[in-house]
């Protein structure tokens, strides 16, 4: 018995040490990124795990660029073919996603990953090998610039934190004319926090006051404990700078309790779920900022092509994996090559793109894309274009 | 907290969101007490239920109650066939092996559900009227009322069936011996396999409210709830269904509280705190000896 | 009782098979022909095989039924980076503090928590690794809830010896006279007191034993990943290691590290079909438990003793 056992193991180890060398073999003939034609662009994404909802909205959104770029001849006179790595919304598979898509698969580019934590975690793959990188909602400052230094083949499609936070800021204290805010944060998200940190730096600048702060963790259901808190401490304006899933309820529960506030909040509201998890009525007398006027054309082309495929709204997850695919496809259209050096040069110089999200012109020192923000008033249960404000 | 008003409008909050950890831990402790299994997958069979009666709401249209009943029927025959299929053939084996299974049927019903119906999240409909009740400058909802008559009525239910029913005698019967119930001709197969239907259409209906009452589920939202569930049962001393209901309050309580206490960061820490005081303290929970009756 | 010789033909030919691994893969590494997927993956596997012969020593061998491991890893995954990133001390510094700290931490509560049994330990130390977790996510020092950077230190030498000593030790320990006493509490806890075995210093020695080395493996982690974050070390880490090592049998040394193979090679083999991926593996959970409960070894060892002759075995 114990020698059958012996004899079975070492047949699955030997097994699976045979697999292991017959793909060996393979991979390292493959070299060629674009082997059969077809020219191959990797997504490390969210796609199970805690913020599965985040990396799903954006593969759909990619799926549907690739669809529309291969329609039209692909890149370079070849097809496009996406190889996806589930990430399972963890740092340590991110940075195997990351090398598993790049050393593995030979992809040319790479786009992801959702959160900050994960893209900083598969950064290093990329630059070590010389692939370019472009996460469509990593935000985190430090994820294409660290210690004063732009990290070589990292970009971003997104705004950065203190930008949102910024704007955001200055609307309040300037627009609405309040002195009093409130801060109510996700604690596991770096991207909250990184928007309160400016919202509050620049709110105090203008000589307003941060009366409280309080946090909820993604997926949290029940806010009344903290908002009860939030209330007492009677501030004019309340900054909610976190994902529409909670900030409806947020918003919902809010306003059963009598708070009457302005609710200001960044990027993350861009949803018409948010419509459904709050009443219009509840919605009224918010704002957030958002990349673009929601009646832009190309917004309603993008969301009228997103619909006939899956059926449903796209949030802003979506709207940014698409944009950053694109920017992509732009890029390696540019460049005229697969190399990765000539992609990031002309990622670097991307000048005036006509992104879902306006004109992108991406910063060559920071690798952040330069673009417009826009205040988003909801009213009657519609988004309503208010001001606009460009980077300095 | 400034006042009385403001801890008892805490207190207010702490009970509903505890009476629906409650309404979840009353089919947990019921699996437990009778099958003695820590069935992981009781969170998702909630999922399971709340998408059958976002199904029935918005697809088809139902009213609330023809609605919650078709997830509870639905969620009884998920039960039976999950009992059926993966807990059965393991009812001799060792205690870890049936975890290890319940662990695989949770992740199989969570990202086979992401298969089927997606990540993102689903809207629940309003169902409840939204009237806000003012008592003495406290608020509540209408929702509130209903999750914590319903999480009562049901434990009350529940807890006559088990104690003066047949089938609830058969229950205690197999919980205290089962070979002994076997010999005196309880059938023992059919027991079990009605525990999980029982337990299964609790989930489903807490699934449900929970759905209503909060406006959103997902594919993973059994994960948190369940394990809360989880700890509210082990609290009110496992397979108690009395027990179930004074620790899914407690627990909704306590952590309504350090969040309004301003800790809402340390608000689930301080929950397993809790937990373990209590199993050094009192390892049967805290209705552990004052009912000495395992359903 | 006869002497055994350490250097018997036994141990030699084990020694002589690890270093003819090692020199393989190390020879492959090094000349460029292991794509680095297979290197990072082999590292995990590392990873996972301490984790799982370290919590294989507390529920297997000592019968005490664990699930909060990660806890443990995530202590010595944190401490290890910090001594790494904000010290700059050396890698065997780093792992050391990370399994010292997390083995301090195993003491103090397996103290008051191993007189639990069954069930309600299961629970109290799921409750354990969440507040662990939680813990982390609440240190802005150890960089909070958003993670911290830790850069790529670890390389596959220091992978695979590091589990090579951390297999030898808890080997040893397994054969030695307190490993006798930590089964017999598994066995019948109740005997083995009257026996007159300090069943509560032998549970503390094997779940501290065990957080020890899971904190060095977490170390390891810290150290290989470029970035580490709270929820990374959440409950269903905890269920991972636990998997492994009911795959390959409790109480089977052997067995958990075939079970930390067999599920590391199969997350990594199935990340092409992200949407399958994690049904597949909840399904052959399922099914492997239900045709083989008692794991794949079950309780008995892998080992060298068929290729040896048959009067040596008698000796033996």
């Amino acid at each position: 018995m114990k020698k059958l056992f012996a004899m079975a193991t070492a047949a699955v180890l030997s097994l699976s040490l045979l697999a292991g060398c017959g793909t060996t073999g393979a991979s390292s003939n493959g070299g060629g990124s674009a082997a059969g034609g077809n020219l191959k662009i990797g997504a490390d994404l969210e796609l199970t795990g805690g913020v599965a909802m985040f990396g799903t909205a954006a593969q759909k959104a990619i799926d549907l660029a690739v669809e529309q770029q291969n329609a039209k001849g692909g890149l370079l006179g070849k097809q496009i073919k996406m190889d996806y790595a589930d990430n399972k919304s963890d740092p340590g598979e991110s940075t195997n996603a990351a090398t598993k898509l790049i050393t593995q698969d030979n992809v040319v580019a790479v786009i992801g990953a959702m959160t900050s934590g994960n893209t900083l975690a598969a950064s290093q793959v990329a630059i070590d090998n010389k692939v370019p990188l472009i996460t469509p909602t990593g935000t985190a400052d430090k994820v294409t610039v660290e210690n004063g230094q732009v990290k070589p083949y990292i970009f971003r499609a997104c705004f950065i934190d203190p930008f949102q936070g910024q704007v955001a800021a200055q609307f309040a204290a300037n627009t609405l004319k309040v002195k009093k805010a409130a801060i109510f944060i996700d604690q596991k998200s770096d991207y909250s926090i990184g928007l309160a940190d400016a919202f509050s730096a620049n709110f105090k600048s203008a000589n307003g006051q941060i009366v409280s702060q309080e946090k909820y963790v993604a997926g949290d259901k029940d806010f009344r404990p903290q908002l009860a808190r939030i209330k007492s401490s009677n501030p004019d304006v309340v900054f909610v700078p976190g994902y529409y899933g909670e900030v409806g309820p947020i918003v919902k529960q809010a306003r059963e309790m009598g708070m009457n506030q302005a609710f200001i909040g960044g990027d993350g509201w861009g949803s018409p779920e948010l419509f459904n998890l709050a009443s219009a009525d509840q919605l009224n007398n918010c704002y957030y900022v958002n990349h673009v006027a929601i009646d832009d054309p190309s917004m309603a082309d993008f969301v009228k092509a997103f619909k006939a495929k899956y059926k449903q709204d796209p949030d802003s997850f979506a709207a940014l994996g698409y944009d950053a695919a694109r920017l992509m496809f732009q890029a390696i259209k540019d460049a005229n090559s697969t190399n990765g050096d000539k992609i990031r040069t002309a990622l670097e110089n991307l000048k005036g793109f006509k992104g879902l999200n306006g004109d992108i012109t991406m910063d060559p020192k920071t690798h952040n894309p330069i673009k417009d923000a826009v205040i988003i008033k909801i009213e009657n249960g519609k988004n309503v274009f208010m001001t606009k404000v460009s980077p300095k | 907290m400034h006042s009385i008003t403001e801890l008892l409008q805490q207190l207010v909050y702490g009970l509903s969101l505890g009476s629906i950890y409650a309404l979840i831990a009353l089919g947990y402790t019921m699996v437990y007490g009778i099958v003695k299994l820590i069935n992981f997958a009781h969170g998702d069979v909630m999922m399971v239920g709340a998408y059958m009666g976002w199904l029935a709401i918005t697809v088809f249209h139902f009213p609330f109650f023809p609605a919650i009943l078709f997830a509870m029927i639905v969620a009884a025959i998920a039960g039976i066939i999950i009992e059926r299929a993966a807990y059965k053939p393991l009812r001799n084996a060792t205690r870890i092996a049936a975890l290890i299974t319940a662990i695989g049927v949770s992740l199989f019903l969570e990202y086979g559900g992401m298969l089927v119906v997606g990540a993102q999240m689903r809207t629940y409909p309003n169902v409840f009227p939204e009237t806000m009740y003012k008592i003495g400058g406290i608020t509540f909802k209408f929702g509130d009322i209903v999750m914590l008559v319903t999480a009562l009525v049901l434990m009350l239910l529940l807890h006559f069936t088990v104690q003066y029913t047949k089938i609830g005698k058969a229950m205690r019967a197999s919980s205290f011996d089962m070979e002994a119930a076997l010999l005196m001709g309880v059938n023992v197969n059919t027991t079990i396999s009605a525990t999980f239907a029982i337990g299964s259409a609790l989930a489903a209906a807490a699934g449900v409210l929970y759905g209503i009452y909060f406006n959103s589920i997902d594919p993973l939202m059994g994960i948190t709830p369940g394990l809360k569930a989880f700890v509210a049962a082990v609290l009110g001393g496992i397979g108690i269904i009395p027990g179930a209901m004074v620790g899914g309050l407690v627990l909704g309580v306590t952590e309504s509280l350090v969040s309004g206490l301003g800790a809402s960061t340390w608000r689930d820490a301080v929950a397993f705190l809790i937990l373990i005081l209590v199993l050094i303290i009192k390892p049967s929970g805290l209705f552990g000896k004052n009912l000495r009756e395992k359903v | 009782m006869k002497r055994v010789s350490i250097l018997n033909r036994k141990n030699a030919l084990t020694l002589f098979l690890v270093i003819v691994i090692y020199a393989v893969i190390q020879g492959l590494i090094v000349t460029d022909i292991l794509p680095p997927l297979y290197t990072s993956t082999l590292i995990q596997v590392c990873i996972y095989v301490i984790l799982a012969a370290s919590l294989n020593l507390i529920n297997g061998i000592t019968g005490q039924f664990s699930i909060g491991h990660a806890g443990f890893m995530a202590i010595g995954a944190y401490f290890a980076g910090i001594v790494s990133v904000k010290f700059h001390g050396p890698l065997f510094l780093a792992l050391l503090a990370g399994g010292i700290v997390a083995a301090v931490a195993g003491f103090i509560v397996g103290l008051p928590t191993l007189r639990l049994r069954g069930d309600y330990l299961a629970i109290a130390t799921l409750g354990l690794g969440q507040i662990v977790m939680i813990i982390f996510q609440n240190m802005d020092y150890f960089g909070g809830a958003a993670g911290m950077q830790v850069g790529r230190h670890v390389n596959w030498s220091w992978a695979f010896w590091g589990t090579i000593i951390s297999l030898v030790v808890i080997h040893n320990f397994v054969n030695s006279t307190h490993g006798r006493a930590c089964i017999s509490v598994r066995e019948n806890e109740i005997a083995a007191e009257a026996m007159g075995v300090n069943t509560t210093k032998y549970k503390v020695l094997a779940f501290t034993l065990g957080a020890f080395f899971a904190g060095v493996a977490g170390g390891i982690y810290s150290n290989y990943m470029y970035f580490i974050q709270p929820t990374t070390f959440n409950f269903l880490t905890s269920f991972n290691i636990l998997v492994m090592v009911v795959l390959g049998g409790l109480g089977s040394m052997t067995g958990s590290i075939l079970g930390a193979l067999i599920m590391t090679v199969l997350n990594v083999a199935l990340s092409g079909i992200p949407s399958l991926r994690m049904v597949i593996t909840a399904l052959l959970l399922i099914i492997m438990m239900l045709f083989r409960p008692s794991g794949l070894m079950g309780t008995k060892e892998f080992n060298l003793n068929f290729l040896e002759k048959k009067e040596e075995r008698t000796v033996a």
